[in-house]
C-alpha cells in the first residue's frame, strides 16, 4: 500500500520531460524532445508515422528507458528503478493503439485489476468502481462479458475504463483510434473529448487532426526525433510556420 | 492437409467422417478382450496381480507431475531472465536434464546424487544428532525415482512454458506494468494465466508421457504395475497375457488423461488469447 497522494494542486506541470533522447540501434527515435504537461491541459502530439512521436509517450512512462533526459511527475524526478516506477505508473494511465485488453479476465476484471492488485481494494469495492467506470464511457451492458466478444470501439472503451481506474493524474493515449475503422473510431473520441471537458490532464499522440484541433489546449509537431512546432492548435494546424508542418496538414 | 476454406481440418465435412472412429475401434477391440477375461479365470488373476502396483504408478505420476511443472516454471523464469546468473544456471540444467537419457538420469539419482546428499546431511548433523544415523537405504527407491522424473521433466516443462511466456503478445505485459502491477503481480496476474491457457495440450502430452515414464521405476525393483507384469510373466511364463494386459491398462489410463485435456481444453479455448 502506498501512501495517499497530496491533494494539494501543483503549481507546476504535472509530467514533465527534459532533453529525452532515445536511440533504437544506430537510428535516433527522440533526439532531445522536451515537454510541460499542465494539469486539466490536453496535449496532442501530431506528426508523420516514424517521427518519434509515440517512443517519446512512452518514455514519459518508461516502458522505453530513455538513453539521456529526465522525467518529472508532480515536479519530481523518475528514475528508472522498479518502486519509483510502480508508482509513477499507478498514477499515469494508459492507452494503447491495440487496446491490450486481458483476454483471460471478463471487461469487469480488467477494469478492477489495478485497484485490486495495487491499492488493495477488496474484490466488491473494485467491482462497484469498475461498474461506474464502464457505465462512464457507455459499456454497462458489457460488464460481464469477455473482451474477445466487444467490438474494438467497446475494447478501446474498455481500456480507457481500465486506465482511469486507478485515479490518474495523467492519461497517456498512443494512437487510441489507428486500429479502428471510422465508425468506431468515433465513439471513441467522444469518450475522448467528454474526459476533456471535466478537466483529465490528458497527452494523446494521434493522426486525429480534427479531434487535437477541437480538443487540444497544445499542439505538438513532431518530425525526425525532433518537435518542429509547438502552440495552439490555431497556430500550429492552421497556420504552420515551417514546411514540414504545412506541408503535413496541407495547408 | 489444409482444405479450399483454409481451415485445416474442413469444416464442412459431414457427421460420419467426423465420428472418433479410432475410438470406436479401440472399444471393440477392448470389449473383446474384457469378454475373454472375464470367462478366464487365467487373465483374472493376472489383472488381479498387476492391479495390485496400480496405486504405485498412479502415485508417482501424480507427485512427481507438479513437481516437475513448479521446476519448469521456476526455471523458465531463469531462462528469460535479464540476469546473466539466472539464465545460465537454467540454460546448464536445462541443457544437461535434456540431454541425458532418463534411465540415466535415475540410476544416476538412485546411485551417486542420494548417496552423496545423505553423506552431506550426516556430515552437517554432526556424529549424535538425528541426522548422523541417516543411511542412503533410509530413502526410499520410489522417492528417489521421483526426484529424478521430476529432474527430467523439470526441463521439458521449462522449455514449454518459456515458449508460452515468450509467444504473448508484447502489451500484454506492457499494459500491466503501465497500470503499476509489479513484476511479480504482472506474472502472477496477467502473464502466468495466459500461458497456461497456450500451452495445456502440450502439458497434457507431457503428463501422459511421465504416466508411461513411470514404468522406469520398475528398473529400481519398485512394484508399479510394469514391475508386477513382470514379475507374474517371469513367475508363470505367461509373457503374452501379462504384458498385453499391462499395455491395455497404460493405454486405457493415457486414453483417460487425453480426454481429460481434451475437456479442460475445450473450457478455455473460446476465450484464451
Amino acid at each position: 500500500m502506498q501512501p495517499e497522494p497530496t491533494p494539494v494542486v501543483q503549481p507546476g506541470p504535472v509530467l514533465e520531460a527534459r532533453g529525452i533522447e532515445k536511440r533504437f540501434g544506430s537510428v535516433s527515435a527522440v533526439a532531445g524532445v522536451s515537454l510541460e504537461v499542465m494539469a486539466g491541459r490536453v496535449t496532442a502530439i501530431l506528426g508523420p508515422s516514424g517521427s518519434g512521436k509515440s517512443t517519446l509517450l512512452r518514455c514519459l512512462n518508461f516502458l522505453e528507458v530513455p538513453d539521456a533526459g529526465e522525467v518529472l511527475f508532480q515536479g519530481k524526478a523518475v528514475r528508472a528503478r522498479d518502486r519509483e516506477l510502480d508508482a509513477l505508473r499507478s498514477r499515469v494511465g494508459m492507452v494503447f493503439q491495440q487496446f491490450n485488453l486481458f483476454p483471460h479476465l471478463l471487461v469487469w476484471e480488467n477494469v478492477a485489476l489495478a485497484p485490486r492488485a495495487v491499492r488493495g481494494l477488496s474484490k466488491a469495492e473494485a467491482r462497484r468502481l469498475s461498474l461506474g467506470l464502464l457505465a462512464r464511457v457507455g459499456l454497462s451492458d458489457k460488464a460481464d462479458a469477455h473482451p474477445s466478444q466487444l467490438s474494438g470501439g467497446q475494447q478501446q472503451r474498455a481500456a480507457i475504463a481500465r486506465a482511469l481506474a486507478m485515479e490518474p493524474a495523467a492519461l497517456l493515449f498512443d494512437e487510441p483510434t489507428s486500429a479502428l475503422d471510422p465508425e468506431l473510431t468515433g465513439e471513441v473520441l467522444a469518450v475522448m473529448r467528454t474526459l476533456a471537458s471535466e478537466g483529465s490532464t490528458m497527452v494523446v499522440v494521434t493522426h486525429e487532426v480534427e479531434f487535437a484541433r477541437a480538443v487540444a489546449h497544445e499542439v505538438v509537431f513532431m518530425d525526425a526525433g525532433k518537435v518542429v512546432e509547438r502552440g495552439t492548435p490555431s497556430e500550429v494546424i492552421d497556420a504552420p510556420v515551417s514546411d514540414r508542418a504545412r506541408r503535413f496538414f496541407g495547408g | 492437409m489444409i482444405g479450399p476454406d483454409g481451415q485445416l481440418t474442413s469444416g464442412n465435412a459431414g457427421r460420419l467422417s467426423r465420428a472418433p472412429w479410432w475410438l470406436l475401434l479401440l472399444a471393440f477391440a477392448a470389449s473383446v478382450f474384457a469378454w475373454r477375461a472375464m470367462t478366464s479365470e487365467i487373465y483374472a488373476e493376472i489383472f488381479k496381480a498387476i492391479l495390485s502396483g496400480l496405486g504405485v504408478t498412479l502415485g508417482v505420476t501424480v507427485i512427481a507431475f507438479p513437481l516437475a511443472i513448479g521446476l519448469g516454471l521456476v526455471t523458465a523464469l531463469g531462462l528469460v531472465s535479464p540476469h546473466p546468473l539466472r539464465r545460465n544456471i537454467a540454460t546448464l540444467y536445462v541443457q544437461v536434464a535434456r540431454g541425458v537419457p532418463i534411465l540415466v538420469q535415475i540410476f544416476i539419482v538412485a546411485f551417486v546424487l542420494v548417496p552423496l546428499g545423505v553423506e552431506g546431511l550426516r556430515w552437517l548433523g554432526g556424529a549424535n544428532s538425528a541426522l548422523g544415523s541417516l543411511r542412503a537405504s533410509d530413502v526410499p527407491m520410489a522417492a528417489r525415482v521421483i526426484a529424478a522424473l521430476v529432474c527430467a521433466y523439470g526441463a521439458f516443462e521449462a522449455e514449454t512454458v518459456r515458449g508460452g511466456l515468450t509467444s504473448l503478445p508484447r502489451g500484454q505485459a506492457e499494459a500491466a506494468r503501465a497500470l503499476g502491477l509489479s513484476r511479480g503481480q504482472a506474472l502472477r496476474r496477467v502473464l502466468l494465466p495466459q500461458t497456461f491457457r497456450r500451452i495445456l495440450p502440450t502439458l497434457g502430452n507431457d503428463l501422459i508421457s511421465l504416466l508411461k515414464d513411470s514404468s522406469l521405476v520398475s528398473v529400481l525393483g519398485v512394484r508399479d504395475i510394469t514391475q508386477e507384469a513382470r514379475l507374474y510373466a517371469s513367475s508363470t511364463f505367461r509373457y503374452t497375457e501379462s504384458l498385453t494386459l499391462l499395455a491395455l491398462l497404460y493405454l486405457a489410463l493415457t486414453l483417460l488423461l487425453a480426454l481429460g485435456v481434451k475437456a479442460l481444453e475445450h473450457r478455455y479455448r473460446r476465450h484464451a488469447a
